[in-house]
């Protein structure tokens, strides 16, 4: 689960993390009062959308004056904003972030990842701050530096001192860059983060530290123990379909294709798209009904996979290892009934009473056609989905 | 022989008599594994499945001799479940449970590193030894004891592999599902040193998903130490980057984690890769006896 950068800051706040001074606005009449509360001569306004690359995408803007201000939030409140990093639609914007501007002297990098390789925590710096670290990692490895932090014993002090002398930094800079790697570690593990950016972590012309940006991605997994972060959830920022299935436990993932597919297993979920695509067609999406595939999950899957109406026809992939496939293909046969198909289904059932349920699905006398192989479905999806006979 | 378990494994399930636990169980010991009794807090001293309920895993272990066990505990409290099995002996820890989170997993696995405990998963089907022990939720029908060591990420794609390897009369030594999260037990380098040492192991099926780049490691690793014949099977080269394919681990991050990447080293390393998971059995029947 993401955050919105206005969310992180106020995480960072309640670790006394150096933040510029800031007022969230969801209206544009808010704006006034946020700069007068802000006082000072010079504000920064930000949208706020789960996504980077706002300010070469015109969501990021330094003002002078409350008019300017307003004009801006004017210009982006209810409207959507793309960046390199969203679709074509971009996403909503809700909020804008004022802050009062910082004058900035260096810009910093500061980084925290699981690192599934080495099954660690692992803290990333580097001097090159403000730009896409991705594309510094690929072509200057030597400028991030790294911390590895133990599992068992946490971070400590020396990792972060390391890190701020070979950043260059120098008198109070260190013990400042120390005590906010410090804090960075005990709020990473406090909050099961998944993964956290500071970038840019400035250096100010008063020689001060100020995390400017906050990116932070909760661990989905841990969400159960961390109910203060749950409730800062934003579902407008996510695509409506996918939101929609998860309330039902379903997992769901839009794709440009026309070939809806309904699998149980995630890993079996990916392989179906691919044989559709080996077998010349384009799937409409990834969906995992998950291990009970009982007639409401199934009747829920079928609405979210034709609420695209760019889906032509079904696949239906079920390995019925535990589950019986003559109940499955029951679940089929009703769900089916209950929305009314308009589009041609193909299923394939292997496992558990496998021919009983093609039986019930041929007797079923709907648009529902039964597959012997996983190859053969996927033929015959694509050409139900073609039109071809 | 067989890897990690065989007919002599006697097994204890944590989360014994919850609804996974008793549904599961009863499938194990029906399929002939060794399951000598279960750990539920509370319920010590009652029977289930006719087997003891235990209070806790010393107790189960001091009682049963049980050197492996399986939880099906639910996902906030595995993180518990896992040290106390690691710190009382179990010395083969199998996790089931889906949805366990990241930084429990971080220290789950390094403690079992620190004692020596082989912990397979989470969010994993199990293993199994067709025809003498089978710990974890795979349907034991499909499965015939054979000559191709299975490994892989995800459950259903095993089930496939398990039914293609079956169906060409292959059957299997092992089928170790080594699970779908991002931080596992058991790599499928552990597995693959293990199937390497297995007599019993005439080729290995190596299942691999989108996501990290542990199927990377693994071609080095088949490089430097692996003789036997490989085929292996990526899933997720139509998925889209930055999105979650089902599993916690199955995400193609910062452009890293595509599955032609791995594909590509694990092509260089000269396993035989197939591109439709329908193809797995017949991609075997050259390096098959």
């Amino acid at each position: 689960m993401n955050l919105h950068e206005y969310q992180a800051k106020k995480i960072f706040k309640q670790y006394e993390l150096p933040v510029p001074m800031g007022v969230v606005c969801k209206t544009v009449d808010a704006i006034s009062a946020a700069i007068e509360k802000l006082k000072g001569t010079r504000w920064v306004v930000k949208t706020q959308v789960h996504a980077g690359g706002r300010g070469k995408a015109g969501g990021v803007k330094l003002v002078d004056c409350v008019e300017d201000a307003t004009a801006f939030a004017q210009n982006w409140l209810g409207q959507r904003l793309v960046t390199y990093q969203t679709d074509q639609e971009g996403q909503p914007v809700s909020a804008i972030l004022v802050e009062l501007c910082t004058d900035i002297k260096n810009e910093l990098y500061l980084g925290a990842v699981v690192d599934r390789a080495s099954q660690r925590i692992i803290f990333m710096a580097s001097t090159e701050g403000g730009v896409d670290i991705e594309e510094v990692a690929e072509k200057q490895p030597d400028k991030i530096l790294k911390a590895v932090i133990d599992p068992l014993v946490g971070a400590q002090p020396y990792q972060g001192r390391d890190l701020a002398f070979k950043l260059g930094l120098i008198g109070a800079q260190i013990k400042e860059f120390t005590d906010i790697f410090m804090k960075l570690a005990t709020l990473f593990q406090a909050c099961d983060l998944a993964l956290l950016e500071i970038n840019p972590l400035v250096i100010t012309t008063e020689d001060q530290l100020i995390c400017l940006d906050g990116k932070v991605t909760i661990d989905s997994n841990a969400l159960f123990r961390q109910p203060e972060l749950y409730a800062m959830h934003d579902p407008s920022q996510e695509d409506i379909r996918e939101a929609n299935a998860a309330k039902w436990d379903l997992n769901y993932v839009a794709l440009d294709g026309n070939i809806g597919c309904m699998v149980n297993g995630a890993g079996l979920a990916m392989g179906t798209m691919d044989i559709v695509k080996l077998q010349g067609g384009e799937p409409a999406n990834f969906l995992d009904v998950g291990g009970g595939a009982t007639k409401e999950r199934v009747t829920e899957a079928f609405k979210i996979i034709l609420s695209d109406n760019k889906v032509k026809a079904v696949l239906v992939n079920i390995f019925g290892g535990i589950v019986r496939c003559d109940l499955i293909a029951q679940g089929i046969i009703e769900a089916i009934e209950e929305i009314g198909m308009t589009v041609p289904v193909v299923v394939r059932l292997e496992g558990n009473n496998a021919v009983l349920g093609a039986s019930l699905l041929e007797k079923s006398n709907m648009n529902v056609l039964s597959a012997s192989s996983l190859t053969e479905a996927a033929d015959m999806v694509v050409q139900a989905a073609t039109g071809e006979k | 022989m067989s890897i990690l378990i065989n007919k002599n494994t006697k097994v204890i399930c944590q989360g014994f008599t919850g609804s996974q636990g008793t549904f599961h169980s009863e499938q194990a010991i029906q399929y002939g594994t060794q399951l000598v009794g279960g750990v539920t807090p509370g319920k010590g001293g009652q029977i289930h499945l006719n087997k003891p309920v235990f209070n806790t895993v010393e107790e189960a272990v001091l009682n049963t001799g049980a050197d492996a066990s399986v939880i099906y505990v639910p996902a906030p409290f595995c993180k518990d479940s896992i040290l106390e099995a690691a710190n009382n002996d179990i010395k083969l820890i199998v996790c089931i449970t889906e949805g366990i989170p990241v930084l429990d997993m971080l220290l789950c696995k390094k403690r079992c590193d620190e004692l020596g405990v082989v912990l397979i998963g989470p969010n994993c089907p199990g293993v199994i030894t067709p025809e003498e022990c089978k710990i974890g939720i795979m349907p034991g029908h499909i499965h015939k004891a054979g000559r191709v060591g299975i490994v892989s990420r995800s459950g259903t794609l095993t089930y496939e592999a398990v039914k293609q390897t079956t169906d060409y009369q292959f059957g299997q030594s092992t089928c170790v599902g080594i699970g779908g999260d991002p931080i596992a037990g058991s790599s499928f380098i552990d597995i693959l040193a293990r199937f390497q040492n297995d007599e019993k192991t005439e080729a290995i099926v190596m299942i691999g998903e989108i996501g990290g780049t542990a199927e990377e490691e693994a071609a080095e690793f088949i490089q430097q130490s692996v003789t036997k014949p490989i085929v292996s099977y990526i899933a997720g080269v139509t998925a889209p980057a930055g999105k979650r394919m089902g599993h916690a681990g199955a995400i193609i991050a910062g452009g890293k984690g595509t599955a032609n990447e791995k594909f590509l080293a694990l092509e260089k390393v000269g396993v035989i890769t197939v591109r439709s998971l329908a193809d797995i059995g017949e991609a075997l029947i050259t390096l098959v006896k």
